[in-house]
């Protein structure tokens, strides 16, 4: 019983030092599943670390839980990709500052043989009443993403209904939701760097690209000083100037997954 | 054979990968230390309830079994409340740090912990009642005696515990926050990587969590076994 507590007592000794052992000069970011899943963080964090000495803590989660996250002071910085979502938080003093960062696009994912017949539509719009018009199965995030946000305002664009059993509302990730897809050969939008470094695409094919409403802008926020003043602002505005700087565009620019860029930089 | 999860699992062991070995060390960390705190609170207070009678006590003990069934997610949700900076405990900094998943897990483990060792403990009571009033015990005398012959079934009870803390992912997603190096244990990774759509990967994860969680059980059962041979 005795050495029980002593090998206890010197776990908890290490654990506390393990608790302790991270650096002091680090942010909290809160950003997207789709910056994540795609390995872009892995690429960017180093270079920064590297020039600046501090450390970028990511949370992943959706837009909508991001712009929760920042709301309640729960992170020092964000970077999301719902450019009205982002203006308004500005507008409603929760954020200081506003930048663009980078695009991607989103495109269209469908099984294989397109019941729908999207890969012949010649806008976003009409891929979109295609979909609706054949009733052919479509999972949606439903999780009030910057995706998903995205999705809803294409279905209200292409002057249709999203409703019935074909479409069907999953209230998860990007990935999670392109797993749904490729079990039931549904129809999804992802954004291209979450499809292009997804795994499990089984019979799923990019079906429908290239359309201007389809681009995908990502915005890099300062969080309100006045709101939040014990956040690290000094920090999160290194992070945030890095992001828009040369540096920070070029390694955005020098991120490939198989080859291919996934993130445009345009930061002005 | 790198789409075979099984051929994943043993590579990921065998290469003994740097960021897998973190993952692991903090699963194991943040769970022990959560079920270690949940243990010094809830087994006296599991043989309290059992000891006193009390206004409301029936009431307790509905309570803490029907909370043995609370959903990690909620767990985690009040424990992000609280800690979140427009929270009462915001100030303390303690989101998305290990520290905050320890918390969130005694949530989820207590109830657990207090509900069972009551059951225990209560029924170790009936046996010694008789002897304990002969020897004129008070109830706070008999609570160290209870819990120590219990002990072997409270080593069950704690393996409960640990399996509630090391398997859930809601609770510890949502106020670790899955950040990479810092707050990322084996099962909100096995998550990311299933949301990636590295399925085999995720799937080694998995049999390598098990398999640890395999291990830890084998070891409370030899330890039981050893000592309470020595018990006779």
């Amino acid at each position: 019983m005795k050495t029980t507590l002593a090998l206890t007592l010197a776990g908890l000794t290490s654990m506390g030092l393990a608790f302790s052992a991270y650096a002091d000069d680090y942010i909290t970011l809160a950003s997207t599943t789709s910056t994540e899943n795609s390995g872009l963080f892995d690429a960017l964090l180093p270079q920064f670390e590297d020039a600046t000495n501090i450390e970028v803590r990511v949370v992943a989660v959706g837009t909508g839980q991001a712009f929760e996250i920042a709301r309640r002071g729960d992170a020092d910085s964000l970077l999301v990709h719902d450019t009205a979502g982002e203006q308004r938080f500005v507008e409603n003093g929760y954020a200081s500052e506003r930048a663009d960062v980078m695009y991607n696009d989103f495109v269209l994912i469908g099984p294989a043989d397109d019941p729908a017949n999207i890969s012949d539509a010649q806008s976003a719009a009409e891929a979109f009443a295609a979909i609706a018009n054949a009733e052919a199965p479509f999972t949606s995030r439903g999780d009030d993403s910057g995706t998903n946000r995205a999705e809803l305002r294409l279905w209200e664009y292409a002057g249709v209904e999203p409703d019935g059993d074909w479409y069907r509302e999953l209230g998860s990730g990007m990935g999670p939701t392109l797993n749904t897809a490729a079990a039931m050969d549904a129809y999804v939008m992802s954004d291209r760097a979450t499809w292009v470094a997804f795994g499990n695409p089984q019979n799923l094919t990019l079906l429908f690209e290239g359309d201007d409403v389809l681009f995908n802008q990502y915005g890099s926020l300062l969080i309100s000083e006045e709101k939040h003043p014990h956040l690290k602002h000094k920090l999160a505005r290194q992070w945030h100037d890095w992001l828009i700087s040369e540096d920070g565009q070029q390694a955005i620019a020098d991120f490939r997954v198989d080859g291919q860029q996934l993130f445009f930089p345009n930061a002005k | 054979m790198e789409n075979n999860a099984f051929y994943v699992a043993l590579s990921l062991l065998l290469n003994f990968d740097a960021s897998l070995f973190q993952i692991v060390a903090l699963s194991l960390q943040v769970s022990l230390l959560a079920v270690l705190i949940a243990a010094l609170l809830g087994f006296p207070l599991g043989a309290a309830v059992a000891l006193w009678r009390f206004p409301g006590r029936g009431v307790m003990i509905v309570a803490l079994n029907a909370l043995m069934g609370l959903p990690p997610v909620v767990a985690g949700l009040i424990v992000y409340l609280l800690l979140s900076r427009a929270g009462p405990l915001g100030e303390w900094g303690f989101l998305f740090t290990p520290g905050a998943m320890v918390i969130a897990q005694v949530v989820l483990v207590l109830p657990i912990l207090a509900a069972l060792s009551r059951q225990k403990v209560e029924e170790l009571l009936g046996e010694y009642r008789e002897q304990f009033v002969s020897l004129g015990m008070s109830r706070s005398r008999m609570m160290p005696t209870l819990l120590w012959d219990a002990r072997f079934a409270l080593l069950t009870v704690l393996l409960a515990g640990f399996g509630r803390a090391s398997a859930e992912v809601g609770a510890v997603m949502m106020v670790g926050g899955n950040i990479d190096g810092v707050t990322r244990v084996m099962t909100t990774a096995i998550v990311l990587e299933t949301g990636k759509g590295n399925l085999p990967l995720a799937l080694g994860l998995g049999i390598v969590l098990l398999t640890l969680v395999m291990l830890i059980n084998a070891g409370a059962y030899l330890l039981g076994e050893l000592t309470r041979r020595r018990v006779g």
